[in-house]
């Protein structure tokens, strides 16, 4: 048992690094894109216009094309991407890639419909001070929907956690890895047990840790 | 380019001809007899001697035409009323009036802003803005922010220096009356405060126009009344000219100086509200009086 613990600390090392760094990307990323879904559809933003409709398409099937691949075949598919951009398409680093490329267009959608779910009435408050698009959207839509993009992140986190399971096809190890090639092709039970139960403890205390800084917020208002 | 069909209109161009026409006063009233509602044809480049004014706004949502070639034209430290029944086009109205909302056709004009306001764009845009500010019926305030924030916001969008912020966020809260709940978490307030915090936030940038939208709506009656009676002195002490949406005779009768009745997306009846309360003479009117006689 103890040997199992030993063979615990790498892989959970590398799960953490593969969540937070794609967690990381996929805020920048996929936050960024959010916005840009809500504005493309939101009348005060760039919503009505021919061009925005158009690029709301385009961007609603790149998108949704993104997200109904396995991630199994995503990961395979950008492993010239990882190459490109990580130089190695092996490992955690390489995961790291198709990762984030999974959690992008995740956000993205949670991030989108959390900033639509503002009521109206207080964009139009917004727009009725004299704010800028850029100042409605930093300094009034992302802390209104604060808790909700809290939950998303939780959400899409505890994704992650899943999809990094499958890091070892690439070699990127992690816990799933650890579980599959000790656990069950060496028929080690104690390690499957070990993997399985860090995993459990991870996604509780993610969904922890969310849970108790969206309510922590919404209390505090 | 001008027609004069009437004689009261050439009387009206003649009048807007010479800029020194209205030199606006606090608490000036219209002229009973001959009220400057009526469609006044003006150049478009000449800028209009009221603090604020619409000439033909129509407006349909893909459906029939909510607003039919509506003009208004408001003086200076008057607060005017726009009655009408839910769907008579009133809340369209004052949102295209308060640059919330385009007009399909028609055009709006502020005192001071030689191009007519709902087609500018940018900074421009954000500049008239601050001409007007607007106070909705379900207040809006931003929640993420406590009630001195939420005045603070239109002073951080107006690039005010933090330290001067704070001077008028207190000078503001104090004018409404809420000095004392100035780090209130906006949600946290009554009804009738979170109004007069969005009162105070509507009047940051020093708006020469105030507009509301049914502001009282969601209030008791007894906040009703301290809120228009807030409406009315912020009008003396600030010179405010107010434009206020409501279904309300009562609004109307304490609060406003003239009135406009709305009903389908026209105007049926405008003028003074005494005249309107001794003599109505439209139906949508009598209907709006008998039902604040049985209230």
């Amino acid at each position: 048992m103890t040997d199992a613990l030993k063979l615990l600390i790498q892989p959970l090392g590398q799960t953490i690094v593969m969540i937070l760094a794609s967690t990381l990307l996929a805020t920048m990323f996929g936050g960024a894109l959010g916005i840009l879904l809500f504005a493309l559809s939101n009348d005060h933003f760039a919503g009505g216009r021919r061009g925005s409709l158009i690029a709301k398409h385009v961007a609603d099937r790149v998108i949704n094309m993104l997200r109904s691949f396995p991630y199994v075949i995503l990961m395979v598919l950008v492993l010239p991407l990882s190459r490109l951009i990580v130089g190695t398409s092996l490992g955690t680093t390489a995961s790291i890639v198709p990762l984030s490329i999974a959690a992008i267009p995740f956000l993205a959608r949670i991030v989108e419909s959390s900033l639509s779910e503002v009521d109206s009435g207080v964009i139009d408050a917004a727009i009725s001070c004299a704010a800028s698009k850029r100042r409605i959207v930093f300094a009034i839509l992302i802390p209104e929907a604060l808790p909700s993009l809290v939950s998303g992140l939780t959400l899409t986190m505890i994704s992650l956690l899943g999809y990094s399971a499958m890091a070892g096809v690439i070699g990127g190890g992690g816990l799933g890895d650890l579980a599959i090639r000790y656990g069950y092709q060496r028929f080690r039970g104690d390690v499957m047990a070990v993997a399985v139960v860090a995993i459990v403890v991870l996604v509780e205390l993610i969904q922890f840790a969310g849970t108790a800084l969206a309510n922590r917020i919404r209390s505090s208002r | 380019m001008f027609h004069a069909e009437r004689p009261e209109e050439a009387a009206d161009q003649a009048l807007i001809a010479q800029p020194s026409y209205h030199t606006p006063q606090r608490g000036d009233l219209f002229e009973p007899a001959r009220a400057p509602f009526q469609n006044l044809s003006v150049s478009p480049q000449t800028s209009p001697p009221e603090v604020m004014r619409i000439d033909g706004i129509s407006k349909a949502f893909g459906g029939p035409p909510v607003l039919h070639n509506i003009s208004l034209s408001v003086p200076k430290g008057s607060i005017h009323g726009i009655i009408g029944k839910s769907g008579a086009g009133k809340t369209t109205l004052i949102r295209i009036a308060g640059l919330l909302e385009k007009p399909d056709s028609g055009s709006v004009w502020y005192e001071g802003i030689a191009a007519p306001v709902h087609l500018l764009r940018g900074r421009e845009l954000l500049e008239a803005r601050r001409k007007a500010g607007f106070v909705f019926q379900s207040f809006n305030l931003f929640a993420s922010r406590s009630a001195a924030e939420n005045v603070a916001f239109p002073l951080e969008a107006a690039g005010w220096p933090r330290a001067k912020i704070r001077g008028r966020v207190a000078e503001l809260l104090e004018l409404v009356g809420l000095s004392d709940k100035a780090d209130r978490p906006a949600m946290h307030l009554s009804g009738g405060e979170k109004q007069r915090v969005a009162i105070a936030r509507a009047l940051a940038n020093h708006p020469a126009i105030l507009f509301s939208d049914e502001a009282t709506s969601a209030l008791d009656p007894e906040t009703t009344r301290s809120v228009l009676d807030l409406i009315r002195s912020l009008r003396q002490m600030l010179g405010l000219t107010v434009i206020m949406v409501t279904h309300q005779m009562e609004v109307v009768r304490r609060t406003c100086d003239t009135v406009s009745v709305i009903e389908d997306g026209n105007f049926v009846e405008e003028g003074l509200v005494a005249e309107l309360f001794a003599n109505p003479r439209s139906d949508a009117a009598k209907a709006f009086l008998k039902e604040d006689r049985n209230d």
